[in-house]
């Protein structure tokens, strides 16, 4: 390939400037990339379970565990199981838990994963948006292996999915641009602050416990509701549900879960693009 | 024609009060944001140094042109090309390139150590810009250019560190964009791969593909760049033929001097394990900027050490020619010192150190020469003290290898007195051979 000849064009190519104040999402340059957002993601799952007895097992004992200690303390309380809609508590916990292992999964991954990056930032170019995002790519493949899980019990209690069951892609892609929204925000705050470290944990304990994942929506008080609303991950996580077990969609909250999640990701992008310039120099 | 590479106006400034503090916290965010009304109010804090890496920079770089950049730590080399990699921003200023760029400022960039030779090969190249495809046909390539075949699929972490530089260098060098920018890697590895790496630099450039190449290395500047960009201080103080800018850099570097002196602690080369007070070179017992060749030349290296009890402390000194080629390279290990090492794996106190080299009389030949002064901790190695030609001395011809009469200068780096012998082999008849088989003979 000769690249003596000189014909390039008259625009330049690429043209470095200092930034400006309202930076653009870059599609066109993500998507260029899009084969180094493979590579990241691939070496992620690769190295994930590298030197573990278990290995990929690791996928289906996160959630399972989770779901047995669950059982066990919540399965007898009245009030959780009798508003499950029908559903046996541990199906129950673990249609919720699988989506939940991932986001938090992701979220930690990813809000670590610029500063676990900082030789590539330092060294080399590539739209930053791709590290948080492989590290999150990085979890679909657990989630996958979850989901294995989740078919052989759903045959074990005989629950069959029904028209619902469509949204499911919808489902994951919510919860996947969620995870890459709040992941992508935490890492480059972590860039900054390296408080985010340590509160990343802290965070994901609370929003356990603030989201219908261990137990159904309809425990919560009327009264709440609306504040519920603002989490996106109740729309999610009842609609996964309502998408798997053949319950009805709740629309409300899925409508609130979408907005929140479009809305959250145009706001991490742009904080991201505007933190971005300064990662190679503090970081 | 428009060049390839344009460089207008560029600046970069960095915050000296920031870089202290590592990781400032949300505390400190929280703190600051309260406090600042009051601080424009007040002018600017004593931590809010601003200095300027890089200032006003401006260069046209022609499509084919292979560019070296040369230029002290710190003068704002590394920073130009991070601009030029769009790794950070600049302050002000433009650039525009006119071809793909592929960038190698570090060797194995996202090399994963757990991750086999094949894999890091894909990883690695992604990372600098290649496509899947592209890695694939040049794969066998790089295999073969890295030497690595038998251990293609053993993870990187038990690679030996020569050959993992081979393996990330093989990748890095089969990289075909039109711009490539290049920083100070082919500083590693054993001599042999050193020679590889710059063949295969050169066959990138004889491609006619446009390089700019960052180094210390003057004799890989002079090899491989027609032109040359020399940097102090963030501004651009040469652009030339290399030869020229690299004599004028050497030369302003060294102070001309035979003694460099810092009397400020703060300012001297080094970090805080060690610190550079004194570099001289002394004939005679004077200091002197001009030695005879027929005298011992004495280079003194005084050091600060801070840290109590270091060892395996190392002085190491490149002796360098005018045109910037390492004449020789010395140290105070024991391995390289001539006479018994007192020092080198002892506990250190803290203080002031003198290493003292004599380079025999009858050695260096007439000319120009700078020396390099290194103070480094052996096992793991670091560097502690890094001072590039910090001062120079001319070697000066008392006609002391010549008969009289015979004139002009000798041929060669050095010029030493060897022993010679020569003996009369008594033949029983000259062969009887043409006039002009003797002559060709001769001539060889």
């Amino acid at each position: 390939m000769p690249a003596g000849d000189t014909s390039f064009s008259t625009k330049p190519l690429i043209t470095i400037q200092a930034g400006k104040p309202w930076p653009t999402l870059q599609w066109r340059e993500l998507w260029a990339y899009r084969e180094l957002l493979y590579f990241l993601t691939w070496r992620d799952v690769k190295v994930r379970y590298k030197q573990t007895l278990l290995g990929g097992a690791w996928a289906i004992l996160q959630p399972l565990l989770t779901m047995v200690i669950f059982t066990l303390l919540f399965g007898r309380l009245a009030g959780f199981a009798s508003r499950t809609g029908g559903v046996p508590y541990p199906v129950f916990a673990f249609a919720g838990l699988l989506p939940w292992t991932f986001f938090s999964n992701a979220i930690t991954n990813s809000g670590n994963s610029l500063i676990n990056s900082a030789n590539l930032i330092t060294k080399v170019y590539c739209p930053r948006m791709i590290i948080p995002g492989a590290a999150v790519a990085a979890g679909l493949v657990d989630f996958a292996i979850g989901f294995i899980l989740l078919i052989v019990l759903m045959f074990y209690y005989r629950l069959t999915p029904g028209w619902g069951l469509l949204l499911l892609p919808f489902l994951v892609l919510l919860t996947v641009f969620l995870a890459v929204a709040v992941g992508m925000w935490l890492s480059a705050l972590n860039v900054k602050y390296r408080d985010v470290r340590f509160a990343i944990p802290f965070v994901i304990q609370i929003w356990m416990f603030l989201s219908p994942i261990i137990y159904p929506t309809t425990l919560i008080p009327q009264k709440l509701r609306f504040a519920f609303l603002l989490n996106p991950l109740t729309g999610i996580i009842d609609g996964y549900r309502a998408a798997l077990f053949g319950q009805p969609m709740n629309w409300v909250e899925l409508t609130s879960s979408t907005l929140i999640t479009i809305f959250a990701f145009a706001y991490a992008s742009f904080v991201f693009r505007r933190m971005e310039r300064g990662f190679a120099d503090i970081i | 024609m428009t060049s390839i590479i344009q460089v207008t106006n560029l600046s970069k400034q960095y915050r000296i009060g920031r870089r202290e503090v590592a990781y400032p916290t949300l505390r400190d965010a929280l703190a600051r944001t309260l406090r600042s009304p009051l601080q424009k109010l007040g002018g600017r804090t004593a931590g809010d140094e601003k200095i300027w890496a890089l200032k006003d920079v401006t260069v046209n770089i022609e499509a084919g042109e292979v560019v070296g950049v040369i230029g002290r730590n710190g003068a704002g080399k590394s920073t130009f090309l991070k601009i030029l990699s769009r790794i950070t921003e600049p302050t002000s200023g433009r650039v525009e390139l006119y071809g793909r760029v592929g960038s190698l400022l570090e060797v194995g960039t996202g090399f994963h150590p757990e991750l086999t030779g094949r894999e890091n090969i894909y990883l690695s190249g992604a990372l600098l810009g290649m496509k899947r495809a592209e890695i694939r046909q040049k794969f066998d390539e790089i295999v073969q250019f890295a030497e690595l075949e038998k251990f293609l699929d053993t993870p990187v972490k038990f690679y030996s560190s020569g050959m993992y530089m081979r393996l990330a260098f093989a990748v890095a060098a089969h990289l075909e964009p039109e711009i490539l920018l290049v920083d100070e890697v082919l500083a590693v590895g054993d001599s042999a791969f050193q020679k590889k790496c710059l063949g295969k630099m050169r066959d990138v450039a004889k491609h006619g593909r446009t390089v700019l190449f960052v180094s210390h290395n003057m004799t890989a500047v002079n090899q491989l760049c027609s032109r040359c960009l020399s940097i102090a201080d963030g501004r651009l103080v040469l652009d030339g033929k290399t030869a020229g800018v690299v004599a004028a850099y050497l030369q302003a570097g060294s102070g001309g001097g035979a003694e460099s002196v810092w009397e400020d602690i703060r300012r001297a080369p080094g970090n805080e394990n060690s610190k550079l007070h004194a570099v001289r070179v002394k004939s005679d017992g004077r200091i002197k900027s001009e030695v005879d060749i027929d005298k011992e030349v004495e280079v003194e290296v005084e050091f600060w050490n801070r840290r109590p009890g270091a060892r395996n402390l190392c002085v190491t000194i490149d002796l360098l020619d005018s045109n910037g080629t390492v004449v020789l390279s010395t140290g105070t290990t024991p391995a390289a010192n001539a006479l018994p090492e007192k020092w080198f794996d002892k506990p250190h106190p803290e203080g002031l150190f003198r290493a003292t080299c004599t380079l025999p009389a009858n050695f260096l030949n007439e000319g120009l020469y700078y020396v390099t002064v290194y103070v480094v901790t052996l096992g793991p190695l670091t560097i502690e003290v890094d001072a590039p030609h910090v001062l120079s001395f001319r070697v000066f011809d008392t006609g002391v290898l010549r008969e009289a009469g015979g004139g002009g200068s000798w041929a060669g780096v050095v010029r030493v007195r060897l022993p010679w012998t020569t003996e009369f082999v008594p033949p029983q008849t000259i062969p009887n051979a043409p006039e002009q088989q003797i002559a060709v003979e001769m001539k060889d």
